[in-house]
């Protein structure tokens, strides 16, 4: 199949438009944001997100997030292909209401944690973590 | 995917009453996340741990769902408080059905 030049330039636009398609990841972030707080409003702080600055190998990050009082803590990475990464729920007897764990990022981005505090509102805090080898396999 | 899951538990073995205790706890598991393509191109089908729990004498300390984005091998630690001597059972749901449990016993000081 010959290309000529006009099938060319298109082909040159499809791809300028693929590397707009994050937006629709962040589209789904937006959603399991909102189901997760039912559409209520979330404050900045209240919640505390430990993450490394720079991480080098996306496949374990490791990860802490606290909030006193909070009866569930969920974790989001921004730019994955899959934004959730996990949900804290708290029970009677969690000591505090901190956890730990190593996380998969698939390229430098933000990770946000969102905490549903005691008195039913929301907090979040966000940290942006630079990856140096993506964690989702080629 | 059962085969070499082998959970791990570092748990104390006694606290003195209402005590806050770290519990680290590790399984080894491959978290095959759905996104991954094989030599020939085809996805490799998600295969993960999804869920994981730990009462200690029925009351819950902790209950996480976990996405794939959670490395292989997953690792967790979290404070519990230990109001009595008894036991904590801790629980990883896979997507394949299966149940891994693992329980420690911990006594009074």
């Amino acid at each position: 199949m010959e290309f000529s030049r006009r099938d060319t330039l298109a082909l040159g636009l499809g791809a300028a438009a693929m590397t707009v398609l994050p937006f629709r990841v962040n589209a789904a972030s937006e959603d399991a944001i909102t189901e997760f707080t039912g559409g209520a409003d979330v404050a900045e702080g209240g919640v505390t997100l430990t993450a490394p600055e720079i991480a080098e190998n996306g496949n374990t990050v490791p990860i802490t997030v606290s909030a006193e009082g909070a009866s569930a803590v969920m974790v989001l990475a921004m730019g994955n292909p899959t934004p959730g990464v996990a949900t804290f729920n708290f029970g009677p007897l969690a000591g505090s209401q901190t956890a730990s764990t190593r996380i998969r990022l698939a390229g430098t981005q933000e990770v946000v944690a969102i905490a549903k505090l005691a008195d039913g509102s929301f907090a979040r805090a966000s940290s942006e973590v630079k990856v140096t080898i993506g964690g989702c396999g080629g | 995917m059962a085969s070499g899951v082998r959970p791990r538990v570092k748990a104390p073995r006694s606290a003195e009453a209402g005590e806050v205790v770290t519990i680290k706890t590790l399984i080894s598991h491959k978290m095959e996340s759905g996104q991954r393509k094989d030599s020939d191109g085809n996805v490799i089908p998600r295969s993960i741990i999804h869920r994981f729990t730990c009462d200690f004498n029925g009351t819950n300390v902790i209950d996480v769902k976990m996405e794939p984005a959670i490395s292989t091998n997953p690792y967790f630690e979290f404070e519990a408080k230990i109001p009595e001597a008894g036991d904590m059972v801790f629980t990883w749901h896979d997507d394949d059905g299966s149940v891994y449990t693992e329980t420690k016993s911990v006594a009074m000081a």
